[in-house]
C-alpha cells in the first residue's frame, strides 16, 4: 500500500480523502469537532504519513462538515474527567504528554510537504483555532469565528496558538484575542490579516478546492521552499507555551474553572 | 445613524428570517434563547449576522446576560 493509500480511511472523528494531489481532511466528530484523545490519534496516523510525502501531494484541506463550524477547541470535558480521576502529578504529567503530542502534530502540519489550507465556517475556537493556524492560508466563510477562551478557564492557549498567531500577525491584536477572549468574526479577521479569503456562507471548501487548484500549477519543490523560508516554526516559543501553560494547569483554579465549564447549564457556555 | 425603533425593527426581522419564524412571534422584550429555541452556538451565529448587517463589531462579553432583542438593539445602537 502507497503512502497515499494508506491515508484515505473514513475515521471517528475525521475523514481523509485524496484526489489528483489533494489531501482533504474533513472533521466530522458531533457535537463541534472538540479535539480530545481519538482525534489526537487520528491527528497522529495523519501526520506520520504527511511528513513522508514528497511529491504525491500538492495542497492539504482542512474543513468541517457539522454545521456548528470547524471546531470548538480541546475537548474540555475529557481533560477535566481525565485529570479528576488521577492524582494531581500523574494528572500534570498526563496533560504535558498530550500537549506534547499535538504540538508533535501541529509542528508536521506547520511543515508539511505541500500547502496546507483550513476552510473554516462557524465557531472556529481555542484548540479549533489552532489547528486552522498551523495552516498555511485560513478561507473562511462569513459565518466563522475566532476565539481563545482559554483564559476564562486561568489557562492559556494550548496548542501553539500564541506563537503562531505572533508569527502571523500583530502583537496588540493577539494581546487583543488572547487577554479579552471575545471572538472576532470574518471581517474583522481578514482586516488584520488572519485570514486569507472571505467567501459567502457554506462557500469555503469550494473556495479551498479552486485555491488548491490553482496550488497545483507551481512546481511543487519551489513551493515547499517558499513556504519554510517564509513560514519557520516558531519551536522555541512553542516548548515554552506547553511549560506555561502545564504551569497554570496545576492550579487548583484550574479545576474549579474546569469543573464550572463542564457542568455548567448555562445557555452561554461558549461566550467568553 | 439609524433610529433605535428602526435598529430593533431590523434585528427583529433578521433574527424571524434567520431561525425561521414568523415575525410577529417576537416580541422585544421576551427571552430570545426561550423563544427561539438556540443555544449559545446558535446565539454566537446570530450574532454574526448582526454584525455582519450592521457593519459593527460587538464584543461578546458585551452581551454577556443580553437576552432580550431591545437590550441587544441598544448594545447594537451604541456602536453604529
Amino acid at each position: 500500500m502507497s503512502p497515499i493509500e494508506a491515508l484515505v480511511r473514513k475515521g471517528e472523528t475525521m475523514s481523509i480523502a485524496y484526489n489528483d494531489g489533494l489531501i482533504e481532511v474533513t472533521l466530522h466528530r458531533t457535537p463541534c469537532n472538540e479535539i480530545g484523545s481519538r482525534s489526537l490519534e487520528e491527528l497522529e496516523s495523519l501526520a506520520g504519513i504527511l511528513k513522508n510525502l514528497k511529491q504525491s501531494a500538492h495542497a492539504l484541506i482542512i474543513s468541517s462538515d457539522l454545521k456548528c463550524g470547524f471546531s470548538a477547541g480541546a475537548d474540555l470535558r475529557e481533560l477535566y474527567e481525565r485529570s479528576r480521576a488521577m492524582e494531581k502529578g500523574e494528572a500534570a504529567k498526563g496533560v504535558r504528554e498530550f500537549l506534547e503530542r499535538i504540538h508533535q502534530v501541529l509542528n508536521i502540519i506547520d511543515a508539511a510537504p505541500m500547502t496546507t489550507i483550513a476552510a473554516v465556517h462557524g465557531v472556529t475556537f481555542g484548540g479549533g483555532f489552532e489547528l486552522a493556524l498551523a495552516c498555511d492560508l485560513i478561507i473562511a466563510d462569513k459565518t466563522a469565528r475566532f476565539a481563545f477562551p482559554e483564559l476564562r478557564l486561568g489557562l492559556i492557549p494550548g496548542f501553539g496558538g500564541i506563537p503562531r498567531l505572533k508569527r502571523d500577525i500583530g502583537n496588540a491584536v493577539v494581546r487583543d484575542l488572547l487577554l479579552t477572549g471575545r471572538s472576532f468574526n470574518t471581517t474583522k479577521a481578514q482586516q488584520i490579516g488572519l485570514v486569507s479569503q472571505v467567501v459567502a456562507e457554506g462557500e469555503a471548501l469550494r473556495a479551498a478546492r479552486a485555491t488548491a487548484a490553482q496550488l497545483a500549477k507551481f512546481d511543487h519543490q519551489t513551493a515547499v521552499t517558499a513556504k519554510h523560508f517564509i513560514k519557520p516554526v516558531p519551536h522555541e516559543d512553542l516548548k515554552r507555551e506547553i511549560d506555561i501553560f502545564c504551569d497554570l494547569f496545576s492550579r487548583p483554579a484550574v479545576q474549579a474553572g474546569l469543573k464550572k465549564f463542564v457542568e455548567s447549564t448555562n445557555a452561554q457556555p461558549y461566550l467568553p | 445613524m439609524p433610529t433605535a425603533e428602526k435598529t430593533l425593527d431590523e434585528i427583529l426581522t433578521l433574527a424571524a428570517s434567520h431561525f425561521k419564524v414568523p415575525r410577529e412571534k417576537l416580541s422585544p422584550d421576551e427571552d430570545f434563547f426561550k423563544t427561539l429555541g438556540i443555544d449559545s452556538l446558535q446565539a454566537l451565529d446570530l450574532l454574526t449576522k448582526l454584525e455582519n448587517h450592521f457593519s459593527v463589531e460587538l464584543p461578546d462579553y458585551e452581551l454577556q446576560g443580553v437576552s432580550d432583542f431591545r437590550t441587544l438593539a441598544s448594545r447594537i445602537q451604541s456602536r453604529l
